[in-house]
């Protein structure tokens, strides 16, 4: 009796099995692939470091004082972009650096922008009180900003020439000279 | 040391030789070349360890890893402290474990020997090659006329040899006895489930439908399963004793990475059982097997390419690309085979009843992969959201506790009904014929906690199951033995003995959910009922947590020999106005790599652990010092849960000591005790 | 088992909070008051550490943050709302339930009740000839059983 039942049952199942067996193969290849994809986007990303070339990805910055500075509003002008935070060691080391060339180039047509990355807003503003920042400076607000660039630690600063390219990048804190090299480069240019 | 580079072209040549190897004569050499594969390896690894050791800051690997301030032993373990290293230790572990399968006796198995050896020299191969061509733990420290160093194997033009003074020492983290075998335990467990994978290759590749493949590899299972259980639990206990989070798991990707093919692991061994007994699941088991190994290499391949970020995870690096093509590789070609052999793997039975042992085995494997499923989503689900959205997701505890708990709790009370059941079919009255007594026997253990003011259903709820599940397999271990006894005669105890010796597979088994009771025990303890506060104290003020009081004393700061600054409080524990003991939670400060260490002090009991940490919320000073205390009731179930948990695997993987099983025996027993010991 | 169900523990803990800390509301909250909050929290410098353990600097700053925020009165929604506005959601250790993560939170369990409804499909035949199998598969098992009881007797005996 059981044995009967079970002959006639099975090529039945057979039969319903080919196209289920397809669609089954092709939900595990896809998978598969969709995953493979996935990985190999992911890992591509990761290996790509900052954004060093081409046009500078572009933003708009809401400043702790309330003004908006929007990047492509900007263009024709030479910009620097200096991501920091309160919390950054060695952004300290370069904070007068940043502030005293902003102050000598401000009247040259270059805009410097601070961007604040991953920081409460008392220690910010104390941070820029300490060091008598003056050029504006805003929080990344959801980090996107940063994102956009891929910073992967802070400072990082990155030079935007007058035609909306990068120019430069500078990983870790920026020396006074070699900023001012580069601006006097692309101000005569 | 250039040998390591001659020791990857000879497996190079192993794996070549075995592309040929349908010819039989070429089977024997590809073998031999596979054993040889190791004495090159372990050369290798006897070589980087003797740099360690003896300082040859000369070479990258070993500025980077170790330090003269370090003790020998911490030189020695820094084989498996940074990337390249690990890799070559990896990679030694690997062409143990096939070495070990090589030497044994391959009478019933030539067919499938050829495809073994390819599978594994493959992977081997690829490991080896990693290690020469892209992370090669022997690159020697040069310095050219700039003053530019760089690190290369062979001179670069015009560059002399560097050596500096100091290396830059072994991640603080890592230097804890939990962290030196725990990395090993793990590599052990990983590495191991290449020998099931390969066989189940082999089995594919040549068409065999039969159990022969499991059979072979069942021990091995075990023992990689074994190893990669005891790395886990180790990894916690670093964890618990080393990170400062007061927990033992905090769903860090990488933990999940190495947890998954745990989970189809365990899948795999109890579904293997039901295809030994009755034919059934035989694709099943292919997949499981597939798909531990393909995690195995998936979790390597999240932690060392830099994919994921974690507290875990290795620097980024450049294997990436090539792990993501193996993966590739080696997935595609499993998965072919599979569907290849797919009709052929058709079940010898058809499932009768829900009530029977493989019906809820069968449902013991869909939680599994329920819980897989909700791990590697987790694992994966960032990645998208970054893809789509743009923006970044953090997946917490809360998602892993909500879809996983339940099914963990299926889990438990399936362990407490299937060894209950018959094979093919079970009547619902025989089951409750043998489960009343259990089942009220073990109502009182929640009927207790709620007497004594445990209100919390869910507790009550998952305390009951532990309490079923318990009396359930002491249940079964008494009526076993109080058969054997009526069989053999005698006292219970040396009945019980015999009784374990002679099914040891299956009473192994039960011991191992006897320790996972009491790690869900544990588990429970902390999960629900930890209680933690904090404050700062200044000398002689207290702090109350729940039934205890810890009175600051006195802090204290010294240097240490190996360049740690330490700054120590002493701190007394009253527990219900009696004094327990004396704790000195700190933190070590190493200078050299300018990263500080928070270890608690710890009073451990049965009941509970009381955990005190030394935080630096504010500066800690001898005016005042922050502490975080945490109350963790029932901790050290968990850890004694896992000490019988691993007994019960020694007891079922342990080699069977008769002439039958002889062969096996020989090939197994060197393993295990040249390893842990 | 693992950490089932957070929000008890944490429903728990604050009726511990609460127990010891009951005018809290204008004075400098209790560090366990900004714990609770922290545990809930992870911020990006520290990948995969929740706020409440993290050791950097930036955490720490986050903490006194919290601590402003609930002397000023806020509550602990309005904090983490704060955070993740101005941080992004992966601050948070629970991923919204809104938009695109919907599927992030929807899909493991309607794929596990997928896949049960599947694996019963395929055996939906148990239920159908239940009764043919029990009958004829019982006495097999029984007189299995009996074999098997008998083998082992034997073996003892010799």
């Amino acid at each position: 009796m059981t044995q009967t039942t079970l002959r006639n049952t099975s090529p039945k199942l057979d039969k319903e099995r080919i196209p289920r067996m397809f669609w089954g193969k092709l939900l595990v290849w896809g998978l598969f692939t969709a995953l493979m994809l996935l990985l190999g986007i992911k890992l591509y990303q990761t290996t790509l470091g900052p954004v060093s070339r081409g046009t500078a990805p572009d933003f708009t910055l809401t400043t702790f004082g309330g003004d908006s500075y929007t990047l492509s509003d900007h263009k024709g002008q030479l910009i620097v972009i200096n991501f920091w935070a309160s919390w950054c060691g060695p952004c300290e080391l370069e904070a007068d650096a940043l502030e005293q060339a902003w102050r000598q180039y401000r009247n040259h047509g270059v805009m410097f922008l601070g961007i604040n990355y991953v920081d409460t807003e008392n220690e910010a503003l104390a941070y820029l009180k300490k060091w008598g920042v003056t050029y504006p400076n805003g929080p990344d607000i959801r980090t996107s900003i940063s994102q956009d660039y891929r910073i992967k630690g802070v400072p990082e600063t990155y030079i935007i020439a007058q035609d909306g390219t990068i120019a430069g990048t500078v990983i870790g804190p920026i020396e006074y000279n070699n900023l001012t090299n580069a601006l006097d480069l692309l101000l005569n240019q | 040391m250039m040998l390591a580079l001659l020791c990857a072209i000879y497996a190079a040549t192993v794996s070549l030789s075995v592309a040929r190897s349908d010819r039989l004569k070429w089977v024997d050499s590809a073998r031999n070349a596979a054993i040889a594969v190791w004495p090159l390896l372990t050369f290798a690894c006897f070589c980087m360890t003797y740099l360690l050791i003896n300082e040859r800051f000369e070479i990258e690997y070993v500025a980077r890893v170790s330090s003269h301030a370090m003790p020998w032993y911490l030189k020695a373990t820094a084989l498996w402290g940074g990337q390249a290293g690990s890799l070559l230790f990896w990679a030694w572990l690997m062409s143990t474990y096939t070495a070990l399968v090589m030497l044994r006796n391959w009478h019933n198995e030539r067919d499938m020997q050829p495809f073994v050896i390819a599978s594994t020299m493959t992977t081997l191969a690829f490991f080896i090659g990693l290690n020469v061509f892209v992370e090669n733990p022997f690159t020697k420290l040069w310095i050219d006329q700039s003053g530019h160093i760089q690190a290369s194997f062979l001179a670069p033009p015009g560059a002399k040899p560097f050596v500096p003074n100091d290396g830059q020492g072994l991640n603080p983290l890592l230097r804890h006895p939990g962290m030196i075998i725990h990395p090993p335990m793990l590599y052990l467990g990983f590495v191991g489930f290449v020998v099931p994978y390969s066989f189940a290759i082999a089995a594919l590749a040549i068409g065999r439908t039969d159990n022969l493949w499991i059979r072979v590899t069942r021990r091995w299972t075990l023992i990689a399963w074994l190893f990669l259980s005891l790395g886990l639990l180790l990894g916690s206990r670093w964890a618990y004793d080393v990170l400062g989070w007061g927990g033992y798991w905090g769903w860090d990707p990488v933990e999940i990475a190495a947890f998954m093919p745990w989970l189809t692991g365990t899948a795999f061994l109890h579904s293997v059982m039901i295809q030994e007994k009755l034919g059934m699941f035989k694709r099943w088991n292919m997949i499981l097997i597939i798909l531990t190994y393909a995690l195995v290499i998936f979790g390597t391949f999240l932690t060392r390419s830099g994919v994921l970020s974690s507290v875990h995870a290795f620097a980024l690096s450049a294997i990436g690309p090539l792990f993501f093509v193996f993966i590739g590789i080696t997935f595609t070609i499993s998965l072919t085979l599979l569907f290849k052999g797919w009709n052929r793997l058709d079940s010898e039975n058809i499932l009768t009843s829900w009530l029977s042992r493989e019906g809820l085995f069968l449902l013991n494997n869909l939680l599994f992969m329920g819980i897989l499923l909700a791990c590697f989503w987790g694992v994966i689900y960032p990645i998208i959201s970054e893809l789509v959205t743009g923006q970044k997701v953090t997946v917490g505890p809360p998602f892993y506790e909500r879809t996983t708990g339940p099914q963990f709790a299926a889990l438990l009370l399936l362990m407490g009904i299937a060894p209950l059941t018959a094979w093919r079919v079970t009547t619902a009255r025989r089951l409750g014929k043998i489960i009343w007594k259990p089942t009220v026997f073990s109502l009182i253990f929640p009927v207790y906690a709620l007497t004594t003011g445990t209100t919390n259903a869910v507790a009550l709820l998952s305390l009951w199951l532990a309490a079923f599940v318990l009396c359930v397999t002491l249940y079964e271990f008494y009526r076993g033995a109080s058969a054997r006894r009526k069989a053999t005669g005698g006292n219970l105890l040396s009945s019980l003995w015999n009784m374990i010796a002679r099914n040891r597979r299956r009473y192994g088994g039960y011991v191992i959910h006897l320790g996972v009771i009491f790690m869900a025990v544990g588990i429970i303890g902390i999960e629900m009922f930890q209680a933690e506060t904090q404050g700062t104290l200044a000398y002689g003020e207290q702090i109350n947590i729940e039934n205890y009081v810890m009175i600051y004393n006195k802090i204290e700061e010294f240097d240490t020999e190996d360049n740690r600054r330490v700054t120590r409080a002493i701190v007394s524990v009253y527990k219900d106005d009696k004094f327990v003991a004396e704790l000195y939670p700190r933190r070590d400060f190493y200078v050299d790599s300018q990263q500080p260490m928070t270890i608690p002090g710890l009073y451990s009991t049965l009941e509970g652990d009381f955990y005190v940490l030394l935080v630096d919320w504010k500066p800690i000073g001898t005016e005042s010092a922050t502490f975080k205390i945490y109350l963790n009731p029932l901790m050290n179930w968990l850890w004694f849960g896992g000490f019988i948990f691993i007994l019960g695997t020694l007891v079922a993987a342990w080699p069977n000591r008769g002439p039958s099983l002889y062969r096996q025996s020989t090939s197994l027993s060197v393993n295990p005790p040249d390893i842990v010991l | 088992m693992f950490r089932l169900l957070a929000s008890t523990g944490i429903t728990s803990l604050l009726i511990f909070y609460c127990f010891g800390e009951v005018s809290a509301q204008d004075a400098q909250p209790s560090d366990d008051e900004v714990n609770t909050i922290a545990k809930q929290l992870y911020c990006p410098v520290c990948e995969n550490v929740p706020l409440d353990v993290c050791g950097t600097k930036a955490c720490a700053q986050w903490r006194d943050d919290i601590s402003d925020k609930l002397a000023d009165g806020w509550n602990e929604e309005q904090i983490k709302q704060y955070f993740s506005d101005r941080y992004g959601i992966r601050v948070l250790a629970h991923p919204p339930t809104q938009g695109f993560n919907m599927l992030f939170w929807l899909l493991p369990p309607v794929s596990i009740i997928i896949a049960w409804f599947l694996v019963l499909r395929t055996n939906h035949n148990i239920f159908r000839k239940k009764h043919m199998y029990k009958q004829s598969i019982a006495k097999q098992v029984r007189a299995e059983e009996y074999i098997g009881q008998l083998e082992n007797d034997l073996e003892q005996w010799r």
